[in-house]
């Protein structure tokens, strides 16, 4: 079986969860004997050897310099030496015809692309190689932006792209649903398949936590409340911020950390400071590695306030360094975590109980790890890449795959 | 009619806060020890500083002094520029004493941190009052008379504070809207004392030279001394011209090529070619002429902005959670006795470090309006308020309740 793979990021090169959702499911049908040839739209060195990574260069393009994030403009470097900067439509645009020049010599059973950023370039690559198209919906507009229409331009290529493919794998029901709801498409051609988490990335922690401030503060009887993503209107940190305000009124010896970055960074800072939090709300940036993984470690409780959270893999990361996680109604994650706090992102006073509830009764924050512990060990990336597989089965007729 | 010309510069650099971390919280304490090449690198900018700007000056300032018996001059200079001359420029801290050992160079008091302190903790800022004439009698031998604020930042509690602190003048900003009808160019009285004068600095010919000076739009461009003094002349009823401005006006704001040091040469000069004037230092002035009126400052006026107000250090929530939190660890870091924890604690007081978290520019897109080694206020902010949050770790070592 042959896949090519359409995605826009991978780590380390990643903002997000798509490209950490992308590696672990190739990985896994790796190991079901599939060769994965993936194309991403930047030159980055990929050291393992389980798939092909290939850079889908514009015609003539030396060298495509990304910025810190996926998604901001990219720097084209000519081989006449001219230079430009390429906005995220024209980036998705260079990359289709890159796709479909590149897809030309090559062989393959199916094409599996991850977000309207790989969708066009997916429908070139059908029209070319006339092989079945799968779409993965890892979010939509709508959740990108925050419950508003978002862009018309990205809309449209969602809309045509998920009608013409011919199948759609969707990471959660409520993505599902909000493709249907959105885009009429008919339920039957979307098949939910949940996203999971590499239970071999847990056993890297030590017992050196690097937040050694924090650590002291928890000695004084301080609790640590955490989020970690990006700062985006998508993952609904100003209602965690006013939260912390009732929280720490009532519970003064909470801290709440909030790690990575994004487009809200300075006005979230602001918020905390117009609230009269900025003692107890410590802002990181983006981190990686240990002090990635220690600021879950350190934490006694993971919020996810998304308002729109398609899965949202964070709580069961989080869940997989010790620390049980509140997460709001409206991800998909809740879809396969029963033993955590639930809460409608929107509902900022119930939010607040809750997270004091935690800070104030370890016994409570005990129980909710031990459950969620034994729920996330059900999960594995191997069942995920069981349904995938199944999936491309029924669209390459019997014998055609190589 | 005698005249004089009262030159006042003011001399200071902060100890600015490194990239500190959250995990550099707790574990160590050199928030001020920035790596060789950083922008915040302080031995780096003190050593431009004194070459660029404080040794040219001194030597051309030296030089009129042995030229002109009749030239006279005051200066403040902070606690925290004299330690860092001491330590990384001390020929530079010898051309100040070379200046002061004419005996015709006044050293005006203020506190010894460039602080705030004055709005926050009366007993700190005396303090700081105090540590700063102990400075000034160890390096410069004298003793001073006359008191600014930092920031000339002055209201009438403070010249109440003054009066009664023994002062025989105080400093402020000759702001219109408080003056009304009245000019600047006389000894004036603050209201509610008993002894104590007021000097207003005469912004319009003081920020000829510090600000436009160089700029070539300017329709006055090029000021020469004897145009200079020309203006002063004209002026028809005056005792005093109160020419208050930054030192680094001389060869930092204004560069050399701008013509500045030629223009400060020539002065004396060209003023003194007229029977009756003369310069005098701050507390010459005050016993030379007679108040001709009392001033009512009942809100702060500063030296900064069109607003002439405290906003640029305490104009946003930023700022003012920053240093209410600072403020608020005051009882608890002197009682722990440790004066390394004292003296960073009042190196963070400095008015520099609250500058830089101001936001009013850098929204308005212009950010080249102020100077700040941060990208942006918010990086202030959090270097800040890790360094605030290693303090706090540091008391609880101590077995402070924080």
């Amino acid at each position: 079986m042959r896949v090519l793979m359409l995605g826009w990021e991978l780590p380390p090169h990643n903002s997000g969860g798509l490209g950490v959702a992308c590696y672990h499911l190739c990985k896994a049908l790796s190991k079901k004997s599939v060769d994965i040839e993936f194309i991403l739209p930047y030159h980055a060195p990929f050291e393992e050897d389980f798939m092909t990574v290939t850079a889908a260069h514009p015609q003539g393009a030396k060298v495509v310099l990304a910025n810190a994030s996926a998604y901001d403009s990219y720097k084209y470097v000519y081989e006449d030496g001219h230079e430009e900067w390429v906005d995220i439509v024209g980036q998705q645009r260079a990359y289709e015809h890159a796709v479909a020049r590149l897809v030309e010599e090559r062989e393959f059973d199916v094409i599996h692309a991850h977000d309207w950023l790989t969708f066009r370039a997916g429908l070139r690559a059908r029209q070319v190689k006339n092989v079945p198209l799968i779409l993965h919906v890892h979010s939509i507009e709508r959740d990108r932006a925050g419950g508003q229409s978002g862009n018309p331009l990205v809309r449209e290529i969602e809309a045509t792209a998920l009608l013409l493919a011919d199948r759609i794998v969707a990471v959660s029901q409520l993505t599902k649903n909000a493709i249907i709801e959105d885009y009429g498409v008919p339920a039957d051609k979307i098949e939910v398949v949940h996203n999971s988490v590499d239970h071999d990335s847990f056993l890297a922690l030590d017992t050196d936590n690097a937040y050694r401030y924090l650590c002291a503060m928890k000695a004084q009887g301080y609790r640590v409340v955490v989020n970690v993503g990006r700062l985006t209107v998508q993952k609904g940190l100003p209602n965690l911020l006013k939260a912390a305000r009732e929280v720490i009124y009532r519970a003064p010896k909470t801290l709440f950390l909030i790690v990575g970055s994004g487009e809200q960074y300075f006005e979230l800072i602001e918020l905390a400071a117009g609230l009269g939090i900025s003692k107890n709300v410590i802002f990181t940036g983006f981190q990686r590695g240990k002090q990635w993984r220690d600021s879950f470690a350190v934490a006694d409780l993971f919020v996810m306030p998304s308002v729109s959270e398609p899965f949202g893999i964070t709580p069961l990361e989080s869940i997989g360094f010790g620390t049980p996680a509140l997460i709001s109604k409206q991800s998909g994650v809740s879809e396969v975590l029963a033993n955590c706090l639930k809460v409608d992102f929107w509902d900022v006073s119930e939010m607040a109980n809750q997270i004091t509830a935690v800070v104030q009764n370890d016994g409570l924050r005990d129980e909710l790890q031990v459950n969620a512990r034994q729920e996330l060990n059900r999960l594995s990336w191997d069942a995920t890449a069981d349904r995938l597989l199944a999936l491309y089965n029924e669209h390459i007729p019997a014998g055609a795959a190589a | 009619m005698s005249r004089a010309i009262v030159l006042y510069l003011h001399v200071h650099q902060p100890y600015r806060v490194r990239h500190y971390t959250i995990f550099d919280a707790g574990v160590r304490h050199d928030y001020f020890d920035a790596p060789d090449g950083d922008r915040t690198n302080n031995r780096d900018i003190v050593r431009k500083v004194a070459e660029k700007s404080y040794l040219p000056t001194n030597r051309r300032l030296l030089e009129l002094l042995q030229e002109h018996p009749e030239f006279k001059l005051s200066m403040s200079i902070t606690g925290t520029v004299l330690e860092q001359l001491e330590r990384w420029a001390p020929e530079a801290l010898r051309s100040f004493q070379d200046l002061t050992a004419t005996g015709r160079v006044e050293i005006v008091a203020e506190t010894y941190h460039h602080s705030l302190a004055f709005f926050y903790s009366r007993e700190e800022f005396e303090a700081q009052v105090n540590m700063h004439r102990e400075k000034v009698q160890q390096l410069f031998g004298q003793t001073p008379q006359v008191f600014r604020n930092t920031e000339l930042a002055y209201n009438n509690d403070l010249a109440w504070w003054a009066d009664k602190a023994g002062y025989k003048g105080v400093l402020a900003e000759g702001w219109d809207t408080v003056l009304g009808w009245r000019g600047p160019n006389f000894v004036y009285q603050p209201t509610y004392t008993d002894n104590i004068r007021l000097l207003l600095k005469n912004y319009k010919l003081s920020d000829d030279i510090a600000f436009r000076f160089g700029n070539q739009d300017w329709p006055e461009w090029p000021l020469t001394a004897d145009k200079f003094a020309h203006w002063l002349n004209e002026t028809p009823e005056a005792t005093n011209f109160n020419l208050f401005m930054d030192y680094e006006t001389f060869g930092e704001h204004q560069w050399h090529e701008t013509g500045i040091f030629d223009f400060l040469h020539h002065l004396p000069k060209e003023w003194l070619k007229r029977d009756g004037n003369s310069f005098m230092t701050v507390s010459e002035v005050i016993d030379n002429f007679e108040p001709v009126d009392r001033v009512d400052m009942p809100q702060t006026v500063t030296w900064a902005d069109t607003e002439r107000d405290l906003s640029a250090w305490l104009g946003n929530n930023m700022q003012t959670s920053a240093i209410t939190a600072l403020y608020d660890l005051q009882n608890q870091v002197l009682e722990s006795g440790d004066w390394d924890l004292i003296e960073d604690w009042r190196r963070l007081q400095t008015s520099d470090h609250f500058y830089y978290m101001c936001t009013k520019w850098f929204n308005d897109g212009d950010i080249h309006a102020y100077f700040s080694p941060y990208e942006n206020p918010y990086d202030a902010f959090i270097a800040f308020m890790n360094a605030y949050h290693d303090l706090q770790f540091r008391l609880s070592e101590k077995g402070a309740a924080v």
